[in-house]
């Protein structure tokens, strides 16, 4: 049995149809890597996933189906990392860490809960500034943070909306890797919406790509990611390569030819 | 070991959290003790205490003849103590209310004042003193009148955050031109009223503690009394609510229930000492930031102290109003402002800057 499933998921804003019958499965210990142009509903997605948004269809977590757990009971199960990781909280890195907590403690913070932040630090090697505000760190350092907040959320199931956005080449790669040894580890579900398709290739186990609220292909990133694939999702043309039996995509020129540059 | 470093900090901040509010709650009883003993009456601060305990334990303390003849027992009882713990109370609450409108509305710049609150209470003031009308009557026809048009106000805000999809800055823009609305209504009022009228509504808007009395405190109290405990013990999810509606979801919070419940708790506080101070600015916005500068966001500390902070505040600022100009006592609604005014100018100044 699948970890995370969703069956014919869909979702309007309004009149607008930005999600249409979105359907895979995820079982523990995966990397799923959204990919998909701007707008194609990835950020919709992670958002019904965790029930921030209330999608139709059917989203079932552990084989029970979310509608029927309250806002805890997921919280417990499901951890999510927004795309935004600008913050305006002034809380210290150990605090905004512990914040993940929330879910499981009642009002005060308890030995084992302070040893598990303790831990989490450790893991994602942030320890040495824990006791820093978490708004005068760089980017990297906050979007660790994040992703140690959600790790010690103890969620088997980890969201996290275009989590190497903001983040430089070195960074980009650590926080990729840092996913995927976390998945393997911790026999986590990670479900990533991502831009970079290089990056989704070499670090996700599967890839969903969408475009305009659907499912456009799924599968491993070496069976998924052709040119034509690229054409199809992106409209442009591209060369995929193939390094060390990872895809290697160069994209080349957009495929419409009725836009004239001077 | 890296990982007990984190741990012995929070340690440390939690220690520096409880020293902070007992301090604090040593300076209230230090002020407090200087409060009691300022005023008109020629009382020796010997002499405030005496009575206060000759009225604690009536017949138990033998009174010297000079403080019979000065019924030093009914000035301090009658006058002076209410004020002190009103200005006690009041600060609290306020400050409270400041604390969670900044908490759920994640912007340092809310406060009762510029959500509208405080406007809707002078509209509500100004309709009894021009008009007349009110919903109650005798001395209760501003109060009355005060505290419906705050919760009227507070109800809209509610209803905003009940909305789906209504976010903090939405809010705040609400809550601003509620505050215009309510400023014209006040504005229209004034200009319709006589001059006797007009300067009674002046005053009113002044913000002042000279009004308290014991039936008063003893409302004001019961509210912040019962709404504080609720606040602490809905603390987490106003730490949650700072880092974000969607990232408050992902960690069990019911965003929209939570967000109108806290609205309405502060506006609550608020309504219930504004009407019957008047405007007393600032506290509400200043003692948040005071607190949060020195203690930190942790919301299950942060609401107590910064609670004690504004108690500290207003009684402070009562302290100079009533000691500033011999044998005149300033509004401290006035003072609060003056306090506020430069505070609210370094926050913008620290804003452009970050």
């Amino acid at each position: 049995m699948s970890l995370l499933s969703a069956h014919e998921v869909s979702f309007a804003y309004r009149d607008r149809r930005v999600l249409e019958d979105v359907s895979f499965t995820l079982d523990a210990g995966e990397v799923l890597g959204l990919v998909g142009p701007n707008g194609s509903g990835k950020t919709t997605l992670i958002r019904c996933l965790d029930q921030i948004l209330d999608p139709e269809g059917e989203i079932r977590l552990g084989g029970r189906s979310m509608r029927s757990m309250n806002r805890t009971e997921i919280a417990r199960m499901i951890a999510y990392v927004p795309q935004n990781s600008s913050t305006t909280s002034s809380s210290t890195v150990f605090e905004a860490v512990l914040m993940g907590r929330r879910p499981h403690l009642r009002w005060s913070v308890s030995e084992e809960d302070k040893q598990k932040v303790s831990e989490v630090l450790s893991l994602l090697g942030i320890d040495e500034f824990a006791s820093r505000r978490v708004d005068r760190l760089s980017g990297g350092e906050r979007q660790r943070v994040l992703i140690a907040r959600a790790v010690a959320q103890d969620a088997q199931v980890i969201l996290l909306d275009e989590p190497t956005s903001a983040l430089d080449m070195r960074n980009r790669i650590e926080v990729m890797s840092l996913l995927t040894r976390l998945a393997e580890k911790r026999r986590l579900a990670v479900v990533a919406a991502i831009h970079d398709l290089n990056l989704a290739a070499r670090y996700c186990h599967r890839l969903l790509i969408l475009k305009d609220g659907r499912v456009l292909g799924e599968g491993t990133p070496s069976s998924l990611l052709t040119s034509g694939m690229v054409r199809a999702a992106y409209d442009v043309e591209a060369v995929v390569k193939d390094e060390m039996g990872v895809p290697y995509v160069v994209p080349i020129s957009p495929s419409d030819d009725g836009v004239e540059v001077i | 070991m890296m990982t007990d470093t984190g741990r012995q900090e929070y340690a440390r901040l939690t220690e520096k959290r409880v020293l902070f509010i007992i301090g604090l709650i040593l300076l209230l009883i230090a002020l407090a003790g200087v409060a009691v003993t300022l005023g008109s009456a020629d009382l020796s601060v010997a002499d405030s205490y005496l009575a206060i305990f000759a009225g604690l334990f009536p017949g138990s303390v033998d009174l010297p003849d000079r403080m019979i003849e000065s019924n030093a027992v009914g000035i301090i009882w009658g006058w002076r103590l209410h004020r002190v713990l009103f200005a006690i109370v009041g600060g609290f609450g306020l400050a409270v209310a400041g604390t969670v409108m900044q908490g759920v509305l994640r912007n340092p710049l809310a406060s009762p004042f510029t959500l509208g609150i405080a406007s809707a209470a002078s509209t509500g003031a100004t309709i009894a003193i021009v008009l007349g009308a009110g919903i109650l009557s005798g001395s209760f026809l501003v109060i009355g009148n005060a505290f419906l048009f705050a919760m009227l106000a507070a109800a809209a805000i509610y209803g905003m955050a009940r909305l789906r999809g209504m976010g903090s800055e939405t809010m705040i823009l609400a809550g601003i031109a509620l505050m215009y609305l309510f400023s014209a209504i006040t504005s229209l009022l004034q200009y319709l009223g006589t001059a006797a009228k007009v300067q009674e509504v002046v005053f009113w808007m002044f913000g002042s503690l000279d009004k308290s009395s014991w039936p008063k405190l003893g409302i004001v109290t019961i509210f912040i009394v019962t709404i504080t405990p609720i606040l602490l013990w809905r603390a987490w999810d106003l730490n949650a609510l700072a880092e974000g509606d969607e990232v408050a979801k992902s960690l069990g919070v019911s965003v929209e229930r939570s967000m109108a419940g806290f609205m309405l708790a502060a506006s609550l506080m608020t309504a219930v000492i504004i009407c019957f101070t008047g405007t007393i600015g600032f506290i509400g916005l200043v003692a948040p930031h005071i607190t949060r500068m020195a203690i930190g966001t942790d919301h299950r500390t942060l609401i107590l102290a910064s609670g004690l902070v504004g108690a500290a505040l207003l009684l402070g600022a009562d302290c100079l109003a009533r000691v500033l100009i011999p044998g005149a006592i300033i509004p401290v609604g006035i003072m609060t402002a003056f306090l506020g005014i430069p505070f609210f100018l370094y926050l913008f100044m620290r804003r452009r800057d970050a």
